[in-house]
């Protein structure tokens, strides 16, 4: 791992005004912020690790813990909302057995919500991984889960 | 490819490029909008190009460029904006418009078009009168509309500069650096009355001046690409549809007020709109048109995309700056100077919207007086609105200001599906209201707007029918702006946390009488008390609620009522021993468990297991129609409850 992170670190040395992207590049390679990576960014770009975590917690976007496999978003924005995102969400945690926001203990799933990815006009949406599903109905969930064990 | 030494050469290169797009006697646009990527439209495309490889036409643009002609191409294009009949595709140039398109209708596409010169009735949209619709503009959802913004989405391929071009693309720039001085363009932009687009309507003219007049270096332009509004996708399919517009627009605005750098911020959830804008700033450089020494006059202007990390807070000016510069995007606390004079790198900043943008290359083309005579007085243009929601046509629409709600919703929109009631139209996001049906005549301006409670918004405008729960949609937005407040301002951080716990208790029950005062004065405490627009607006959706819904709230709080039958806490399925026909369905789909009952006989809900997914009512034949939602909730008294177990 602390080859890959020095690695996206490397252009970055001092560099404090690109603390959003550098948080992101080392999120995409390891696919969350650990504390050892926590703290090897702030040494990099000379800023204490207090302000790091500062601006990192303030994003929704970062993560602190080891997720799964599988990523489930599901589109709580108001156009979905309104076209039941709600049950969809209630679905998802029955199906995959773990609750919004959490990581299942074999870091298969994990379940989150998004709030609108920008496809509202086929509400309601769910993003499985990179795949985006239109006009979803909790029927699919089963299949969709089944094929991501292959 | 050629590079743009002089203003004067933009003709030349225009004409260079419909020339050779003239060659290609067909094409077909296959849309790569988000919404049509989903649907699976890139099979379609690729299966297309597939197919006419085979026939042995050359489908290779360059090959166009060199002067050789070709029977069809197949090219992928923006947004058209309607999404929900995708995946779609446009045939040119008679401009044959099919919705629905599978992989598998290629074949019949191909022969129709190169073969016999027909059409592919069975994809060709239906209008509500029963007629088909052969292009876009015989299509209901597009007749009504006036397409500025919009025009180039769905109908150009944004992957390729030389597209844009075709169309008068980068004429605007050559002609002020022919023709303008930066005041002169501030003074088109003025007269226009082009008012911004991102929400607050501010006179962008208004805002470019100030930009002109600051006196500090460098200056930047940055653009605001966050779209924050939950339930809003224009400045998405804008930045994916036709981003050269943006960078054209970005570009006039830096030569206005001496800019050198600027800034696209694109929203976390947007990979697609920021792979074409670095695709798009690419091909900007190669040609001339962006970077050093623009069309060789010698001025430079850079633009770098910056992508946000999910805070809706960071759509306001100073968070956003804030956090490129890579902070917590916090709201600078008033008294403040304008971003026009301290912005980002506390430097002078001029910050549009994309939308606002995106206009300017066509304002500069055809005149102030063009743009001005559009729209409404106070309000000049079109506006842009995402409709979604329980709306027959969801989907991009623009259309001139001061046209009425009810245009929108029921011509364009084609009304509420499945026989449902028209309830209430939502605009302007968590900072907007809901209006009800009484108001539906009022006009779409910035002014109009704002006198019934709701805002005109950056764009987003969700149709509601009459099973949404209108306490439940207040308790939703205070969910959202609870969690996005940047929790420096008190009455903002704990104010929407208090109006959520409130319109909690009320959804689940608990509601007292006095809560709806209480309500009232936490909203005016909340706008009172915060520093930014997030907090200011907060109490939007819990005040035009409780102004035009306030029966509902009365329902939840004195008879533990949803009438809409949404709130859990307060409704309980049963089955109608008369209808109900012993099909086993929903017992079968009950995830619970809940249901009992031998085939063809009378199924029953067991209240204490049932968790009112609802999944019954979804899964009985609309010929038995045997399961119902009651609100009140059906008590359940201990003794039935022995029986049960
Ligand atoms: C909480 C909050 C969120 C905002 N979100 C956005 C947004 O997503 N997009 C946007 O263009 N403007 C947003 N704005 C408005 C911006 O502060 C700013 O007024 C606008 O971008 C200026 O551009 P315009 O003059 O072209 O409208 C937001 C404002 C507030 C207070
Ligand atoms: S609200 Fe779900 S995609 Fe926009």
């Amino acid at each position: 791992m602390e080859e890959r992170l020095s690695k996206v670190l490397a252009p970055y040395k001092g560099k404090h005004n690109a603390l959003i992207p550098i948080l992101q590049e080392v999120q995409a390679e390891l696919g969350y912020l650990s504390d050892e990576a926590m703290m090897e960014i702030a040494k990099t770009i000379g800023l204490p690790e207090s302000q790091v975590y500062g601006v990192a917690t303030f994003y929704a976007q970062f993560y602190f813990s080891r997720r799964g496999k599988n990523q489930t978003k599901v589109c709580t924005g108001t156009a979905c909302h309104v076209k039941g995102a709600a049950r969809v969400l209630d679905a998802f945690e029955r199906e995959l057995g773990i609750a919004c926001g959490t990581t299942s203990e074999d870091y298969e799933h994990s379940l989150e919500t998004v709030a609108c990815v920008g496809s509202c006009a086929l509400a309601p949406v769910v993003v499985v991984n990179e795949e985006v599903y239109g006009q979803f109905k909790s029927s699919k969930i089963s299949k969709i889960i089944e094929n991501l064990k292959e | 490819m050629q590079k743009i030494n002089s203003p004067s050469e933009m003709v030349e290169m225009r004409d260079l490029c419909q020339a050779a797009f003239a060659r290609q006697k067909v094409r077909f646009l296959v849309c790569a909008g988000t919404g049509c990527i989903a649907g699976g439209s890139m099979e379609v495309y690729a299966e297309l190009k597939r197919l006419i490889g085979e026939r042995g036409i050359n489908v290779d643009v360059e090959l166009l460029f060199e002067g050789q002609e070709s029977d069809a191409g197949a090219a992928k294009s923006g947004c058209h904006g309607f999404c929900q009949m995708g995946p779609l595709v446009r045939v040119e140039p008679k401009g044959t418009f099919y919705t629905k398109v599978k992989a598998s209708d290629v074949p019949d596409i191909i022969t129709a078009t190169l073969d016999e010169d027909t059409v592919v009735e069975r994809l060709l949209f239906k209008n509500p009168d029963g007629n088909k619709a052969l292009a876009e503009h015989d299509v209901s959802f597009y007749s009504r509309q006036t397409r500025i913004v919009l025009a180039g989405c769905g109908t150009i391929e944004p992957e390729d500069i030389r597209n844009y071009f075709a169309v008068d693309g980068y004429q605007a720039l050559a002609d002020i650096f022919q023709n303008h001085s930066p005041e002169q363009v501030i003074d088109i932009v003025t007269k226009s009355g082009l008012r911004g687009r991102g929400g607050g309507g501010f006179p962008a003219g208004r805002k470019w001046k100030a930009g002109l007049d600051a006196k500090a270096t460098p200056k930047y332009v940055v653009c605001n690409g966050d779209e924050g509004d939950p339930g809003a996708f224009m400045d998405r399919s804008v930045l994916e549809g036709n981003p050269q517009a943006v960078l054209e627009g970005m570009t006039i605005a830096a030569y206005s007020i001496g800019a050198r750098y600027g800034v696209i911020y694109v929203r976390a959830e947007y990979p697609l709109a920021v792979v074409r804008l670095l695709k798009a700033i690419e091909q900007a450089k190669e040609y001339g048109v962006l970077g050093e020494n623009i069309m060789g006059t010698g001025f430079d202007f850079d633009i770098e995309v910056f992508q946000g990390a999910g805070a809706f807070v960071c759509g306001e000016s100073t968070a956003l700056t804030l956090s490129i510069e890579g902070k917590r995007g916090m709201p600078r606390v008033a008294p403040r100077p304008r971003t026009t004079e301290v912005g980002l790198y506390d430097k002078p900043t001029l910050l549009n919207n994309v939308k606002t943008f995106a206009y300017i290359p066509d304002i500069i083309r055809r005149g102030a007086d063009w743009f001005k005579a559009i729209g409404t007085e106070s309000s000049s243009g079109t506006a842009v609105f995402a409709l979604t929601g329980h709306i027959a046509n969801s989907g991009l629409i623009e259309v001139p200001m001061g046209i009425k709600l009810r245009e929108i919703i029921f011509d364009i929109g084609g009304g509420i599906p499945k026989g449902g009631k028209f309830k209430a139209v939502q605009t302007g996001g968590p900072s907007g209201g809901c209006l009800p049906e009484s108001l539906l005549d009022t006009p779409i301006d910035y002014d109009s707007l704002d006198e019934a409670g709701s805002i005109m918004g950056s764009g987003g405008m969700v149709i509601m029918n009459e099973k949404t729960c209108m306490v439940d949609v207040a308790k939703y937005f205070l969910q959202f702006t609870e969690e996005e407040s940047c929790g420096q301002c008190v009455p903002c951080r704990l104010g929407t946390k208090q109006l959520l716990e409130i319109l909690k208790d009320i959804c689940k029950g608990r509601g007292k009488p006095e809560d709806m005062d209480l309500l009232v004065e936490l909203s005016h405490s909340v706008h009172g008390g915060s520093v930014c627009g997030l907090g200011q607006t907060a109490a939007n959706p819990v005040l035009t609620t409780l102004r035009y819904f306030k029966s509902e709230y009365e329902a939840h709080i004195n008879d533990k009522c949803c009438p809409a039958g949404v709130c859990k806490d307060l409704i309980s399925f049963r089955i109608d021993e008369d209808k109900c026909k012993g099909c086993t369905l929903c017992a079968r789909a009950c995830p619970v468990s809940a249901i009992s009952g031998e085939k063809k006989e009378v199924h029953t809900i067991d209240q204490t297991l049932c968790i009112q997914c609802g999944i019954c009512l979804d899964k009985c034949p609309k010929k038995f129609s045997a399961v119902e939602c009651v609100s009140p909730k059906i008590i359940v008294t201990p003794k039935e409850k022995m029986e049960v177990s």
